[in-house]
């Protein structure tokens, strides 16, 4: 379906992405974890052709992503839906019409101008949000929602673009360990009910474990790590992370379970 | 779509014939607003065809003859160019001098009056209308109006042109800046508050930082307009360039060619400003977000 083949992206003489490789067969969500500036959010907006590759070819359903042009480019962009840590709403337009943006690459650039969208669409876009649990807040603005409603508000609009792939960012980043909960469950009921590949940067490991059913580790460009989760074991991690002994998962994580665990063996400090 | 076997609960039909009602009475008044739109457009445009002397589509034919008298009489005397835009040489340096001096001073008076104007900024709040209209009128007021008034009090030359522009500098940079200062953060203010500055201090070091890149840029743009404005207030009286233009057109045929090396500079220096200006309007822009 997805083959990544040594793929690369330079800044200058840095290598972000440095030959990356990686098939993927059937759907699945895929969780790629590693520390900042290891070339995540790269590799991601390379698929999504928000940033173009340095070398190495993308290749979905056959088709070559890397070489894509103006409208198949834009095209391709609508088929592979993308979800970022800042959410990148537009926060004084209403909660439908962003999600309505996910239809842009279908409807002509006029009647979008105008905010004329089919009244099916507008339907659609409602169900969605119901399905997502914020259909109250449709005629909302969307800067007047909390983190964790704004970032179902953007999966609401890569749904609307019924793609055959999500690439979402850091999408809990910035979000509070319940909300950050809900957009990691809705992400999985996206891959489980729909069948949408979905491909997850995370950077902690807990919940690449609880949630992926594989996982990429990445550490200064490169892959370290291709498996399944049972596969990630501490020593796996640390690699991954370049952390010594003191590493350690309690302390990368979001999870509202490992909190208790966690307060109890932290060490007094000094 | 949403009939009665619709699988959706109740809730989202609601939400859904209440969010289309919204978009129905949106786009009607949408509608409505390009229509008077249109309507306003056309009826402008016959009123004003009407009035016009010749009529605007016999006129607009002859559009080119005067710029072509101009370039064939300037093209024939081609040789005297380069001595003519030598002689006119100071007259720019005095237009460029009025816009200059109005600039600075008008940036400083529209810094000042733009604080005291600002929600959340201002020394005292109550007054803030009495600072918005004073800017009102400073802009409102064309500048070649102030202009009359002042050669009329004080005689013809740059100084009369130089106040003009000030003013309407001041009252026009006045709202841009304090449009500047409403999207400034106000935490740090609040964090100097909490030390016991006083309003000076608190404006001097907290908002400034903020604000100063995109009010330099407001400035530079201002005095671009300000090259143009003080050049055209010459035509009063004011001096400058605009001065020896008014000059070289009255006399008609016979000294095009002297029109023609005022157009060349005037354009020439406008030119030249808007790339300087714009260079560094881009730098500081560019250099706030990253």
């Amino acid at each position: 379906m997805l083959s990544v083949d040594a793929l690369t992206k330079s800044f200058g003489s840095k290598r972000a992405v440095d030959t990356v490789g990686f098939t993927v067969d059937k759907p699945m969500m895929i969780g790629v974890i590693g520390r900042s500036g290891a070339g995540k959010s790269t590799l991601l907006r390379m698929i999504n052709r928000l940033s173009d590759a340095t070398s190495g070819s993308i290749r979905f359903e056959g088709e070559e992503i890397t070489t894509l042009k103006g409208a198949k480019r834009r095209a391709w962009q609508s088929r592979c839906a993308m979800i970022f840590q800042q959410f990148n709403l537009v926060p004084r337009m209403d909660v439908v019409s962003n999600v309505l943006h996910g239809t842009l690459n279908r409807r002509s650039t006029l009647a979008t101008m105008f905010n004329l969208y089919p009244q099916a669409d507008i339907h659609k876009s409602i169900d969605i949000l119901d399905r997502l649990g914020i259909a109250e807040q449709a005629a909302k603005r969307a800067e007047a929602l909390s983190g964790g409603q704004q970032q179902r508000v953007a999966i609401a609009r890569a749904l609307m673009q019924d793609p055959q792939m999500i690439l979402a960012d850091e999408p809990i980043a910035s979000l509070d360990p319940m909300n950050a909960q809900i957009v990691m469950e809705a992400l999985r009921r996206i891959y489980e009910e729909d069948g949408r590949m979905v491909i997850t940067n995370l950077h902690t490991l807990d919940t690449a474990r609880r949630y992926c059913d594989r996982v990429i580790g990445m550490r200064d460009g490169r892959i370290v790590f291709d498996g399944t989760p049972e596969q990630l074991t501490t020593g796996v991690a640390r690699d991954i992370y370049g952390a010594g002994a003191d590493f350690s998962e309690a302390a990368t994580s979001t999870e509202i379970e490992t909190l208790n665990t966690q307060t109890a063996q932290r060490p007094v400090p000094a | 779509m949403t009939d009665a076997a619709s699988p959706h609960p109740a809730g989202v039909i609601e939400i859904q014939s209440h969010y289309m009602a919204q978009v129905q009475r949106r786009r009607l008044y949408s509608g409505l607003t390009l229509l008077i739109f249109v309507i306003l457009m056309v009826a402008g445009f016959n009123i004003a065809d009407a009035r016009n002397a010749g009529g605007f589509w016999d006129g607009v034919l002859n559009i080119g003859d005067y710029p072509a008298e101009v370039i064939s009489e300037a093209w024939e005397k081609r040789a005297d160019l380069p001595g003519l835009i030598a002689r006119f040489f100071p007259a720019l340096i005095e237009t460029i001098n009025i816009a200059a001096v109005s600039t600075i001073i008008g940036a400083s008076a529209g810094l000042i009056l733009s604080l005291l104007s600002t929600r959340g900024l201002a020394r005292w709040p109550v007054l803030i209308p009495l600072f918005r209209r004073t800017m009102d009128i400073m802009r409102a007021v064309p500048e070649i109006v102030i202009a009359l008034v002042l050669i009329f009090v004080l005689g013809g030359g740059p100084v009369p042109a130089m106040i003009a522009i000030a003013i309407h500098s001041a009252g026009a940079l006045g709202k841009m800046f304090s449009e500047v200062a409403e999207n400034a953060d106000l935490k740090s203010v609040e964090g100097l508050s909490s030390t016991g500055a006083t309003w000076l201090q608190k404006m001097w070091l907290s908002v400034l930082p903020q604000v100063a890149p995109n009010y330099l840029s407001y400035t530079l743009l201002r005095f671009e307009i300000n090259i143009r404005a003080s050049a055209i207030l010459g035509f009063v009286g004011a001096g400058g360039l605009g001065y020896e233009l008014r000059n070289a057109m009255a006399w008609g045929p016979g000294r095009f060619d002297e029109a023609a090396a005022i157009f060349i500079l005037l354009f020439g220096t406008i030119v030249l400003f808007d790339q300087i200006s714009s260079r560094y309007r881009n730098r500081l822009t560019e250099g706030q977000n990253g």
